[in-house]
């Protein structure tokens, strides 16, 4: 039962998405594709389990690796983001680009 | 009060209320996260919202982490908070120094951290499944946990090695060349089928942890092998496939822990990815069976007509200069060739010494401009070009660039190519393109003669509106501005 749970969460998130996304006008999307990046970061939730439950020596080891690759990741893909987004800054920007 | 209540008191007052108190907030946090994320991706929709909707989406990870954090199978935090802090310390500066022309390799390198994550979670819950010192007290995997794990570590671990491969190209530490050997395809197609195979037997056969491996083994090759034979030039449709196979990735991770956070997330992301894919091959006339199937191997073979040797028309800048500081419309179209200068200030520069005169300045921006869709996008907004006198439409550009007097190409050459519409027999054929050509005058600044990403030849080259500017775009159009500058101290 709790699979087929998962699966209805799945399949509406997965319509969101594609309404959502398909929305995004093609001038955003590179930031787009950082933005779904940095989410995708998201295997943090489970990387911190695996890094802090009580699974065995190697399974904490594999789990800090993955924490760290997670954070980089989650770090790296919102910052590179709202970078990006900056510059579309609606309408200071013209006064900013005049710098 | 009864003796019943009274044990399910003390239990609940052990840990049954407490944790159920606990999971409630763990459970909160991750709903709130995800109404973070769907909004932050709504939030892209519009420019001026954008930083702030993705802002909301960083705090939601934010939530998601620490609601993780209360999970009450963590038993120690030492590890968590050092995995944390190294990879902020990490990500920081890599997010600050990339230079916006090396987004798309940037965005394939994160990826490829986020599937190591995803793969090596994968590896730690199955071990965890069958773990000696705990066999007997659990059951082993279910099939569906079993199937979800499998499909976890293929996509993860296929998302791990090509997402740097397709940093390597992008980056060209490997040749943009497609690579490819004789049975290549047979090749791929065996170890695909023997992966498949195997996740088909892990699922009969949960503790069969050779097949697990095998999978693992299986799909980081073919990370490899399938991102070898395709070219630079595809590379961006390579990056959103392996976006959207990293939300899959993701999805199953929660399908296998049970977490819906996780679930949301990677199906956000992996319809995400799956459209743009499929939007970037239709712009680059693809076909999108092509792209799902990650078999878009087979190199455009460049048609050959290069047997006959024709001149192309050049200008100095001092002429072009003249020409273009008395346009009255001028359509720019851009390609990656002036992001690699870096000339997307001194365009602006241009840009503003014509407005200046009384001309009207347009960027026609093609879907597959640069590396990326709306790559160039961000590299002229970068410089301060206001987003407004963009064109992103190829159908509204096209319109304007009729009635234009101008049109400037800096660094774009498939995206001109005429052949996409006259010639049946160009791997372009199809393709849609922009018409500079129907402008009165095509300026094309070009570093030499050499062809496109694609590798076939442009006749736009050698119209007869057609006037060339070689060089680096950048000194071009740095001498550009001096001359249009010169005109104005001459007057």
């Amino acid at each position: 039962m709790t699979q087929i749970f998962q699966l209805y969460v799945f399949i509406l998130a997965g319509f969101i998405g594609f309404f959502v996304i398909s929305k995004v006008p093609p001038l955003l999307h590179t930031p787009l594709m950082s933005a779904t990046n940095a989410i995708s970061g998201i295997s943090l939730v489970g990387a911190i389990v695996a890094a802090g439950g009580q699974y065995g020596k190697v399974s904490t080891i594999l789990g800090f690796i993955a924490v760290i690759c997670a954070a980089t990741n989650v770090t790296a893909g919102f910052l590179i983001t709202d970078r990006m987004l900056a510059m579309f800054g609606g309408p200071k920007k013209s006064a900013e680009g005049a710098k | 009060m009864t003796l019943p209540a009274l044990a399910l008191l003390s239990q609940a007052a052990e840990g049954g209320a407490l944790s159920g108190a606990r999971e409630s907030i763990v459970q909160g946090s991750y709903l709130v996260a995800s109404v973070l994320f769907i909004l932050g991706l709504r939030s892209l929709t519009r420019p001026t919202d954008a930083r702030l909707g993705m802002q909301q989406a960083a705090f939601g990870m934010l939530f998601a982490v620490i609601g993780t954090l209360l999970n009450h199978e963590i038993i120690t935090y030492q590890w968590i908070i050092t995995g944390l802090v190294i990879g902020a310390i990490a990500g920081y500066p890599m997010a600050m120094k990339v230079p916006m022309t090396a987004m798309p390799q940037f965005i394939a390198f994160s990826h490829a951290f986020g599937a190591i994550a995803a793969t090596l979670v994968g590896v730690v819950e199955y071990r965890h499944a069958y773990d000696p010192a705990i066999q007997g007290l659990q059951p082993g995997l279910s099939s569906g946990t079993a199937a979800a794990l499998g499909f976890e570590v293929l996509f993860g671990a296929l998302t791990v090695t090509g997402s740097f491969m397709a940093f390597g190209k992008l980056q060209e530490l490997i040749t943009g060349r497609p690579i490819t050997f004789k049975g290549q395809n047979a090749i791929n197609l065996l170890l695909m089928a023997v992966a498949f195979g195997s996740f088909g037997w892990l699922v009969l056969h949960p503790d069969a942890a050779w097949a697990f491996y095998a999978m693992v083994g299986l799909a980081l090759f073919l990370g490899v092998s399938m991102v070898l034979p395709i070219g630079g030039g595809d590379m961006p449709v390579v990056v959103s496939l392996l976006n959207s196979y990293a939300g899959l990735a993701a999805a199953a991770t929660g399908f296998a822990i049970g977490n819906n956070v996780l679930i949301i997330a990677g199906a956000l992301e992996g319809a995400g990815g799956f459209i743009l894919s499929m939007m970037m091959s239709k712009a680059m006339n693809r076909s999108f069976g092509n792209v799902i199937f990650g078999a878009f191997g087979s190199a455009p073979t460049s048609t050959a007509k290069k047997g006959e040797a024709r001149e192309s028309k050049t200008i100095s800048t001092e002429d072009a200069a003249l020409q273009m500081a008395y346009a009255g419309s001028v359509v720019i179209i851009p390609g990656y060739g002036m992001a690699v200068a870096q000339a997307q200030h001194v365009c602006r520069e241009l840009m503003e010494l014509i407005q200046k005169k009384g001309g009207d300045v347009k960027y026609a921006i093609h879907p597959v401009a640069g590396r990326m869709p709306g790559h160039l996008n961000v590299i002229l907004s970068e410089a301060g070009i206001d987003y407004g006198t963009l064109l992103t439409d190829v159908d509204d550009a096209n319109r304007v660039l009729q009635t234009a007097d101008i049109a400037i190409i800096i660094g774009a050459n498939d995206i001109v190519n005429p052949d996409a519409e006259e010639d049946k027999g160009s791997p372009l054929y199809g393709m849609p393109i922009f018409r500079p050509w129907t402008a009165k005058t095509v300026y094309v600044i070009k570093r030499g003669k050499g062809t496109g990403f694609s590798g076939v030849e442009n006749p736009l080259f050698f119209r007869d509106n057609t006037l060339m500017l070689y060089g680096d775009a950048k000194s071009v159009l740095g001498s550009l501005v001096k001359e249009v500058k010169a005109l104005d101290e001459g007057h």
